[in-house]
């Protein structure tokens, strides 16, 4: 049953991945298109983020944001995303301890 | 994320210096997923699924959030039909992604744009995004497939590792893991709006918008990202400059 579960699960998150392979492609867009279609990572990151990252620690959304913020301040250094990653586990470890 | 455009001024197209920029793209969400992956393995395995299963669905679905949040479902043993529908709501982001993603790769052909779309995750369509000009090029197929399977081979191998951890790993350090994903996206994020305050402002809206839908007006966080997303993104009309349609 579990096998059966994570296979519905394949099928539902792969489905509107590619269906966009299929229609998207053929037609040139208008640019006001083209501007909304690459805004679109920039939007998504946003609500991605919040309010997603209050709730790390259930309760206790200030060390999610205290976490985040030490991500965005290791980000402004143009630095490999990967040490934003550690600094925010680093944070958030150290206020539950 | 390091220096968006540094690699535009390369000339070198030939299959394999392009396959090292993409491995080079890649590389940082390869080590982000890791720790995100571990967590995802451990908690997976403590909610009764086998170390097979675990891996099984990094393989199959690739899609962390949703993942995570079905480790905690099935522990809770929720119903099939419960958490394939949680996950199609969590997942349907990737539908508007991948949108964006295929009108940026519109010149590849369709044996490739099918592959690179199952690949298609927050991390490495925020990655591809960041380096549009590749689309363009000699090879760039092989620029986005060498990032995608970074990202997909760190998951997987992630997952794998956190399952055989287990609770080897001290709890509080995999709780805190949990702040990972939303540190990648902050490092993705924070280097564009240097570049260009317009797409802060964005990003902001969305964050608003997100806030409203989900917490005040308690859509389903699935949703309201899909929802926030369309929404915000349309500032982008406004606010995005002409040079900026490929």
């Amino acid at each position: 049953m579990i096998m059966m579960t994570i296979i519905g699960m394949a099928i539902v998150t792969a489905v509107p991945r590619f269906i966009p392979a299929f229609f998207m492609g053929q037609t040139t867009f208008k640019p006001w298109v083209n501007r909304w279609l690459n805004a679109i990572p920039f939007a998504a990151l946003g609500a991605l983020i919040f309010p997603g990252v209050m709730n790390v620690i259930e309760d206790r959304p200030l060390i999610g944001i205290a976490g985040g913020l030490i991500a965005a301040v290791i980000a402004l250094f143009n630095v490999n995303v990967i040490f934003a990653v550690l600094g925010a586990i680093l944070t958030v470890f150290l206020l539950t301890m | 994320m390091e220096q968006v455009h540094s690699y535009s001024s390369t000339n070198d197209f030939s299959r394999k210096s392009v396959i090292k920029r993409g491995a080079v793209a890649g590389f940082p969400i390869f080590l982000g997923y890791l720790p995100i992956a571990i967590a995802y393995g451990v908690l997976a395995k403590e909610s009764g699924l086998s170390t097979f299963e675990t891996t099984m669905m990094s393989v199959l679905v690739f899609a962390g959030a949703a993942q995570l949040m079905t480790a905690g479902m099935f522990a809770a043993g929720t119903m099939f039909i419960e958490i394939v529908i949680a996950t199609f709501v969590l997942n349907f982001r990737h539908f508007i992604m991948s949108m964006s993603f295929m009108n940026t790769t519109k010149r590849f052909p369709l044996k490739w744009r099918f592959p690179l779309s199952l690949g298609l995750t927050d991390e490495t369509f925020a990655v591809s995004s960041l380096h549009k000009e590749e689309a363009e090029q000699k090879n760039g197929t092989y620029f986005y497939a060498t990032l995608i399977l970074m990202a997909y081979i760190g998951w997987i191998f992630g997952s794998l590792a956190g399952a055989l951890l287990g609770d080897v790993l001290p709890e509080t350090l995999s709780t805190s893991m949990g702040i990972a994903l939303y540190a990648m996206f902050i490092g993705l994020l924070v280097p564009s709006i240097k570049k260009e305050w317009r797409i802060g402002l964005i990003a902001a809206f969305s964050m608003v918008l997100n806030y409203v839908f989900n917490v005040i007006w308690s859509i389903s966080s699935g949703w309201s990202i899909v929802l926030a997303t369309v929404v915000g993104s349309f500032l982008g009309v406004i606010l995005l400059k002409e040079e900026e349609n490929s």
